[in-house]
């Protein structure tokens, strides 16, 4: 309670300075509208502003759902193969040199303007803090379970799956907090590459009409639903694994 | 459980070339409680750790197992400082550890009667958090118990509890563990007077056996005799480097 006081607190000084400044510099509205209208424009496009941001929370939700899959998949193979870890490692690094952006073009010309390639970025751009977290979580398990699992006989396999991966699991947390405020990036930049729908494509146009308040509109819906979304993951990730 | 054997140790190790310890030889009788005793960094842990199967690390020169010439895979439980409980499971499943990773059905009834026999019949859904140092530890005797090994290895198990919560485990160790070969690596005279039917005392370059007094184990933590004999194991511990 106190804690969601202190929030609204923040958040209605925030509006304050920016009335100020606005006033005080005598901002024009295609350069920095003040609160007072974004908040009008919030309230009369609400519909189209909807209609734009569920297609951007349907590509977040895909890219992390199938972004954390991945690289909880990805993170069990390198541990459990030696293999893995000499060939994919490289790659994973080199892969993290290209920049994400650099990548957008190529993938709206691979999986069309549709939702695919958004899913595509921001799995992209989640994959290796997830796969990261999680795979130095498990190369971490306290070398005494891992000796009491030995003397008791345990198979690999059994160790891997019964000690190694849930003693990680605070470890793919921390990997899905981060992926929850990423994630709505990717599908923002793959929006700006080539879409005609989404938040992202919705504070372009925009942009490009001027409509500078409707496009401070849109950017206040994309920053709380991902804030929501990095909630809604913490309240989960406290709830299984951090006790 | 099938018969302890003895278990036999005799040679050197060394660590990555630095001596852990020297040619030294040493004996745990079958079925009996011998305390290892010895300042710290001595290998007294080694010995265990080499015993266990456990010292990947540790390059071995000698002969050691069990008097029966038989392996130790497979007939050794280990029991730590640390009690090693995985926060995410209740104490019947931490209990049962030793066989959910072996893939091995779980026998409910051997659960609940040893969970009874260390105290602990009421917590056995509780998680480990929800449980004191003293029966954190206890859930960890019972997990070494549900090993049901000839050949238990203690490296310390009782020296992180506080006073009383370690005599009451003392009690509890002996009267559960007894009939198997129990080898207790301790740098507590006060605890190798109690605890041993044999007490040998680790330098680095030697291992020589202290006879203890006549009483059975564990022996009474004030007896004039405890009292004595742990005197004169911490004066030997004093001696010994």
């Amino acid at each position: 309670m106190r804690r969601s006081v202190r929030i609204a607190g923040v958040a209605l000084l925030a509006l304050l300075v920016w009335h100020a400044v606005v006033t005080l510099f005598e901002l024009p509205r295609f350069i920095l509208p003040g609160p007072q209208l974004v908040l009008a424009t919030l309230w009369t496009s609400r519909a189209l502003i909807a209609e734009h941001a569920l297609v951007t929370g349907v590509e977040v939700l895909l890219g992390l759902g199938l972004g954390a899959a991945l690289g909880f998949a990805s993170a069990i193979l390198l541990t459990a193969s030696p293999l893995a870890r000499a060939v994919l490692r490289p790659m994973l690094v080199f892969s993290q040199a290209v920049p994400v952006f650099a990548l957008a073009p190529i993938l709206t010309l691979w999986l069309g303007y549709g939702l695919w390639s958004k899913v595509a970025m921001a799995l992209l751009i989640i994959y290796f803090p997830v796969t990261s977290a999680f795979f130095d979580a498990l190369m971490r398990t306290p070398p005494g379970w891992l000796e009491l699992a030995r003397v008791m006989g345990a198979t690999p396999g059994r160790t891997l799956w019964r000690i190694r991966v849930p003693a990680a699991m605070p470890g793919f947390a921390s990997g899905l907090r981060l992926a929850a405020v990423y994630a709505p990036i990717g599908a923002i930049i793959g929006e700006w590459v080539g879409a005609s729908r989404g938040l992202g494509y919705l504070m372009l146009l925009a942009n490009g009409r001027a409509r500078i308040d409707l496009m401070f509109a849109a950017l206040i819906i994309l920053a709380i639903l991902t804030l929501a979304l990095h909630a809604a993951v913490d309240a989960v990730c406290r709830r299984l694994w951090d006790s | 459980m099938s018969t302890a054997p003895a278990l036999k140790l005799s040679g050197g190790a060394t660590i990555g070339g630095a001596t852990i310890f020297g040619p030294v030889s040493l004996e745990a009788p079958a079925g009996e409680w011998t305390c290892l005793l010895g300042p710290s960094g001595v290998g007294k842990s080694t010995i265990l750790r080499l015993l266990a199967g456990l010292g990947d690390e540790v390059a071995f020169s000698g002969e050691m197992g069990a008097s029966d010439r038989v392996p130790l895979d497979g007939r050794v439980a280990l029991m730590a400082q640390s009690d090693l409980l995985m926060s995410w499971l209740d104490v019947t499943a931490n209990v049962c550890l030793g066989a959910r990773l072996r893939g091995q059905a779980i026998p409910r009834d051997r659960v609940r009667e040893i969970l009874a026999r260390v105290g602990l019949g009421d917590h056995a859904a509780k998680r480990p958090d929800a449980l004191s140092g003293g029966q954190r530890q206890r859930v960890a005797l019972a997990r070494t118990l549900m090993e049901d090994r000839p050949v238990v290895l203690l490296d310390e198990p009782f020296s992180a509890l506080d006073a009383r919560s370690r005599a009451l485990m003392q009690d509890l160790a002996v009267e559960l563990l007894a009939g198997r070969t129990v080898l207790h690596v301790t740098h507590d005279a006060a605890e190798a007077a109690r605890l041993g039917d044999r007490v040998l005392l680790m330098s680095r370059e030697r291992i020589a056996s202290v006879s203890p007094p006549g009483a059975s184990t564990p022996r009474l933590y004030d007896a004039p005799d405890t009292l004595t004999f742990q005197g004169r194991l911490l004066r030997l511990l004093m001696a010994a480097q």
